[in-house]
């Protein structure tokens, strides 16, 4: 098995301490950064190193960088701590074992765009994990790692942690910042993109926990070592979160590349109660619903592969689901989410979540037709495409590839009479 | 008056935003507001309003918004079960079901001493641990995950104890 990169303290007791993550070279990258390296070398290496963004779209981080409007000051990054989506669980657990390495992932970040304040945005669930960040960067302050002129330079860095509130919408990064902004978390219009317009209208890098946390690594040991993991374009290791009906449920650092058969089986340790396995979400509850036939289990789980079984990587987040489940509840589930957490900037999100709820539910409670089947299939493909952030588009995975492929539950429970009653 | 009570609070959230930027500051001075009885007063809404500079409406809006504040009181200890579909396929529905009859109540209400309130939530990034609850008090928020429905009644029991009058 590959070495872990982010999930280290599993191997190595107390990493949360700091004074053991410096035994372990901690900080050096950052050291190396600030005291060997320009600030554009830093971006340059990690756009080398393929290192694409953790948090479910995938973007070349390096290449986010570079967008940073060089002329407009100043620049600021938001580590995007919001992990709320169904299904993940990944940077939580970086955040409480491994907290050092994704904050220097933050500081590495902003000196290669010259940030001197740096915010980790953090959903008001994780209280107590900002409690013990802030503490941590107290710790960092009293050590010199961060603050004024660091390591005898001219570069000074301060690092906030900013709690949500409770909305998923907050993740999505320009609603994030119009959070810290003290507004209501409802996405922006795009263009402008954070990099030209972000907190306070400054030139901004918002970036995953995850994604960041690989950033020292690729610092200390280069961009080459960084591309020998994963695949061509999909590079390096990924947080894997398996949750649903399978016997080790958990979080499993593996290069990206690895089968959904490796993941599920060899790790998760299969499925209970001699079940079988009949459909995987890639996304959290934000995937449409794979067939888990045999080809499905033999894709590899990377940005270039999923795609081929007709869903998305996304933040890696595989709900896996047995035979014992019906498909319109999965889709009762998702929906109930989404309705609840639409912001209601958009109407098509905000009516069409309604809406699909709604139907769902008759549908579920056997007093439906196959006509609301179709008509909840119309709704969803309404909203596509019609609203200013992924979240309608969303909400719609599950429900449009549900009844394509999964048409035979539905069938199930609908009847003629039921429509007349 | 939180601007009193809280003033050195008040001061170093407010000095982790640029000085012309302190509408940043309101999401924390809210949590800060809800401290003590588990909810924002109108009173503390004003006064969140004056030292930010911005009017009551707009903290009323944020408080709307974000579903960790909020404006009426409830139980002391909220007990918030996540039911969405991770934690659901490990039997989270089962399981708030049942707490909530132990307890004689509905989801989403509250026990008639008034102590806890039993609310279903969406997912608290905990979905290999269901099921699991997050209790959010006045001593801010704490996760109990691997639950059964006896392990969650004794932390319900404990909680009733600490909070009763000595």
């Amino acid at each position: 098995m590959t070495e872990y990169i982010l999930l280290r303290h599993r191997n190595i007791p107390d990493l949360n301490h700091l004074d053991v993550y410096r035994q372990k070279g901690g900080f050096d990258a950052f050291r190396k950064a600030i005291t060997n390296m320009t600030p554009d070398e830093v971006t340059q290496e990690v756009k080398a190193s393929g290192l694409r963004g953790r948090g479910g779209a995938g973007f070349p981080t390096g290449l986010k960088w570079t967008f940073i409007d060089p002329n407009n000051w100043p620049h600021y990054v938001v580590a995007n701590a919001d992990e709320s989506e169904p299904g993940t669980f990944k940077d939580r657990e970086i955040m409480e074992g491994n907290p050092f390495q994704f904050l220097e992932g933050v500081a590495i970040a902003a000196y290669a765009i010259q940030a001197k304040e740096a915010y980790i945005y953090l959903r008001g669930e994780f209280w107590q994990i900002a409690a013990t960040l802030d503490q941590q960067i107290a710790e960092l302050e009293a050590e010199g790692l961060l603050g004024d002129n660091l390591f005898e330079t001219d570069y000074s860095l301060r690092i906030f942690t900013h709690l949500g509130a409770g909305a998923y919408i907050c993740g999505e990064e320009t609603a994030l910042l119009e959070s810290m902004e003290g507004k209501l978390g409802q996405p922006r219009l795009r263009p402008p993109f954070p990099p030209a317009y972000g907190l306070y209208g400054k030139p901004t890098v918002v970036n995953n926990v995850e994604t960041l946390t690989n950033v020292p690594f690729i610092i200390s040991r280069g961009s080459d070592w960084y591309r020998s993991i994963g695949t061509e374009k999909s590079t390096g290791t990924k947080i894997f979160s398996l949750s649903g009906k399978v016997n080790k449920p958990g979080n499993y650092e593996l290069p990206l590349g690895t089968p959904f058969r490796e993941l599920i089986y060899d790790h998760g340790g299969g499925i209970p109660d001699g079940r079988e396995i009949k459909a995987i979400m890639a996304a959290g509850a934000s995937s449409s619903l794979i067939i888990a036939n045999e080809q499905a289990l033999d894709t590899p789980m990377d940005w270039e592969s999923v795609p081929n079984v007709g869903a998305q990587l996304g933040s890696a987040s595989v709900i896996v689901i047995d035979d014992s489940v019906s498909i319109d509840w999965v889709l009762h589930k998702t929906l109930h989410f989404f309705s609840h957490e639409s912001c209601g900037k958009c109407t098509p999100c905000r009516e069409g979540a309604y809406w699909m709820r709604h139907i769902i539910d008759r549908i579920r409670e056997g007093e439906a037709a196959w006509s609301d089947v179709e008509l909840l299939n119309d709704v969803a493909h309404q909203i596509q495409g019609k609203c200013l952030c992924a979240l309608g588009e969303f909400s719609i995975e599950a429900v449009t590839s549900g009844i394509e492929r999964f048409e035979a539950d539905f069938r199930a429970k609908v009847s003629e009479i039921g429509a007349e009653e | 008056m939180i601007a009193e009570k809280y003033a050195v609070e008040i001061e170093s959230i407010l000095a982790k935003y640029p000085p012309e930027q302190k509408k940043s500051a309101v999401m924390p001075l809210l949590y800060l507001a809800q401290r003590e009885g588990g909810y924002v007063t109108k009173q503390a809404m004003v006064e969140i309003a004056e030292i930010l500079d911005i009017t009551p409406t707009e903290v009323a809006s944020i408080i709307g918004f974000y579903t960790l504040y909020y404006d009426k009181p409830g139980g002391k200890i909220r007990i918030q079960v996540c039911n969405d579909l991770p934690c659901a396929l490990r039997g989270a529905d089962e399981f708030l079901e049942k707490l909530c009859e132990n307890l004689g109540i509905e989801v989403g209400e509250m026990t008639q001493d008034g102590s806890v309130t039993v609310e279903a939530v969406m997912c608290l990034a905990a979905c290999d641990k269901a099921p699991m609850f997050q209790v959010q008090s006045g001593e801010g928020i704490a996760y109990y995950e691997n639950q059964t429905v006896d392990s969650a009644l004794g932390v319900v029991e404990e909680m009733r104890k600490q909070d009763a009058p000595s």
